[in-house]
């Protein structure tokens, strides 16, 4: 009788659970089907999931009309060196914080954890003064700059480095070991995982991150993807097919992130929830 | 004595050397974020507007800003916003969770499907959803003609002052909710399993176990995730400018909006910059009732 009751209960659930996945999915699955219609498909009744002709045109706009490729290459390139500069100054930052010992690392650190609760949107303002100060405006450098060095990365290496024995270290110290082949060989190794999780959260914040190429980035050449899909969107308002194939191939490369890096991202999300 | 002075000099390479490696992080960090928070400060002290020539005008912007009824009303928005998203959020995150924490057929799966719209950017969400809330045509009105709604009567969604914002709150709950049911997922693996037990030896039912036993115990989690989630609600921006750029009307207008159009449209960075400290306090004020609350969680 009980185990009758549970079935059903299950099965109620698992029905519950495939209607909201339906709900997560229908938004993307509409996009693609809307990128390969006619704009007098696009709203037809009642809805057609599978275009009876498949309008490619659509895209051929988008990659002709538009400078999509140089959107792309813009993003890559500020992604790449961004992910690349904070891997590299929080991983050292991280190491000093768990691993050595001097005056008042204590009390810096304190000042980096202070800084993570003041919100973005707060020091957007003196930041776009500092970085027009040193004539970045307009320039990829500036979001490279402004995107390297938060306190997140720090703290997210430090506590995957706070987890390696200390023992490990003092060991090597002993034999001799340099502090920076100590840093190299021995603790960088072990943070793999941190790194990975933190080198995918940053290529997915820099990727999708729309405010600040907007406030920062003034002519075409030099657009990131949101803000090249954006300013499209504004341009063709009323070309929804093209706006639509837009849409689909900013989204390509996360999907791609996602099919091959999904548990790092889920760590990752785990962590940032530890944080607080 | 040879022994101890050995040991200084390698204290002493130890410090310079953790200098050496904090400095390449620090010196970004200084500049772009450490002095801009002191700056910021500064300058909502001002008139700056962009050229030199500016001078010190105390607390006048603070002043100005609750006289300004633009201000006013991005406020209002933002608080409606704040407490209609958040609890939203957390019933719909919770309730994902808790299915997906029961051994369930194509569990996996729908977790990736689930957490998948957090990933995309708010550009893509906004394009989207203006095309999904289309008022003729739209699959959402469709959807409810099919379910019987008078066609007069369906909604216009983002082109409405009445439903705007009721839309960009769906559509932000549709994107954020996987994102905390991944770290309500966390809190619930934390429960310990024999509490079930006990609980069903004593002839606690389902609800009995999930009022009594799972909620009790998720509170720190579920605390976490209302602040988290309040503080990001206070940082809406991209869906708005997509969307309906603070329209019909101010029917969207929120506060991070009303900074951004102040400094880079309008070019009063002064004043925008008082807005945006005051936006700073609100959220410090969250942080300090998370600190607080927080001790209170652990000596429980």
């Amino acid at each position: 009788m009980k185990t009758k009751k549970q079935k059903v209960f299950s099965t109620v659930i698992f029905i519950l659970c495939v209607l909201a996945a339906i709900i997560m999915l229908v938004p993307f699955l509409w996009m693609v089907s809307a990128s390969f219609k006619s704009n007098t498909e696009m709203f037809e009744k009642p809805i057609r999931w599978i275009p009876e002709v498949f309008h490619l045109d659509n895209y051929v706009r988008v990659w002709t009309d538009v400078d999509f490729l140089q959107y792309y290459l813009n993003t890559f390139k500020v992604t790449v060196v961004s992910v690349f500069i904070q891997v590299f100054t929080c991983s050292l930052s991280a190491f000093a914080f768990t691993k050595l010992k001097f005056p008042g690392r204590d009390k810096i650190f304190f000042v980096y954890i202070a800084t993570m609760m003041v919100p973005w949107h707060a020091i957007m303002i003196p930041q776009f003064i500092t970085v027009r100060t040193l004539g970045l405006y307009n320039s990829h450098m500036a979001l490279i700059l402004i995107g390297s060095f938060n306190a997140f990365g720090v703290f997210l290496l430090r506590q995957n480095m706070l987890s390696i024995p200390s023992e490990m270290n003092e060991a090597a110290k002993i034999d001799g070991c340099s502090i920076m082949r100590i840093y190299w060989n021995i603790i960088m190794p072990l943070t793999k995982g941190g790194i990975a999780t933190l080198i995918i959260l940053q290529f997915n914040t820099v990727w999708n991150d729309y405010m600040a190429p907007m406030i920062y980035l003034d002519s075409d050449a030099k657009k990131t993807i949101q803000l090249g899909l954006a300013s499209f969107r504004q341009q063709y308002s009323a070309d929804y097919g093209a706006i639509m194939a837009g849409t689909v191939c900013s989204v390509i490369p996360i999907i791609i992130i996602y099919a091959f890096a999904q548990q790092y991202i889920i760590d990752g999300v785990a962590h940032a929830g530890v944080k607080g | 004595m040879e022994y101890r002075k050995q040991k200084n000099k390698l204290h002493q390479k130890e410090t310079v050397a953790g200098y050496l490696c904090l400095l390449p992080n620090f010196i970004g960090f200084a500049v772009f974020t450490m002095i801009p928070v002191i700056m910021g400060f500064i300058i909502s002290l001002t008139n700056y507007n962009g050229f030199p020539g500016y001078r010190f005008i105390g607390l006048k912007n603070y002043l100005t800003m609750f006289g300004d009824s633009m201000f006013r009303t991005s406020l209002k928005n933002n608080l409606i916003y704040s407490f209609s998203v958040v609890p939203l959020t957390l019933v719909v995150s919770l309730a994902l969770a808790l299915a997906l924490n029961r051994k369930i057929f194509l569990g996996g799966f729908f977790k990736t499907v689930y957490f998948f719209p957090n990933l995309t950017s708010m550009v893509a969400i906004g394009c989207v959803a203006m095309m999904v809330f289309q008022p003729i045509g739209g699959v959402v009105n469709q959807l409810l003609e099919f379910l019987g709604m008078a066609q007069e009567n369906l909604p216009k969604w983002f082109n409405a002052t009445s439903t705007a914002l009721l839309t960009v709150i769906i559509v932000v709950v549709w994107k954020q909710a996987g994102y905390y049911m991944i770290i309500f997922m966390g809190g619930l693996k934390n429960i310990p399993q024999h509490l079930y037990e006990a609980a069903r030896i004593d002839g606690a039912n389902s609800w009995q176990c999930f009022r009594h036993v799972t909620l009790p115990m998720l509170s720190p989690t579920t605390f976490m995730v209302t602040i988290l989630c309040f503080i990001s609600s206070f940082q809406v921006f991209d869906i708005i400018q997509i969307t309906t750029e603070g329209g019909p009307g101010q029917a969207t207008m929120v506060l991070v909006f009303r900074i951004f159009k102040e400094a880079f449209q309008n070019s009063n960075m002064g004043y925008a910059s008082a807005i945006a400290y005051f936006l700073f306090l609100i959220i410090f004020a969250i942080t300090l009732i998370q600190w607080r609350g927080q001790k209170k969680w652990v000596n429980d």
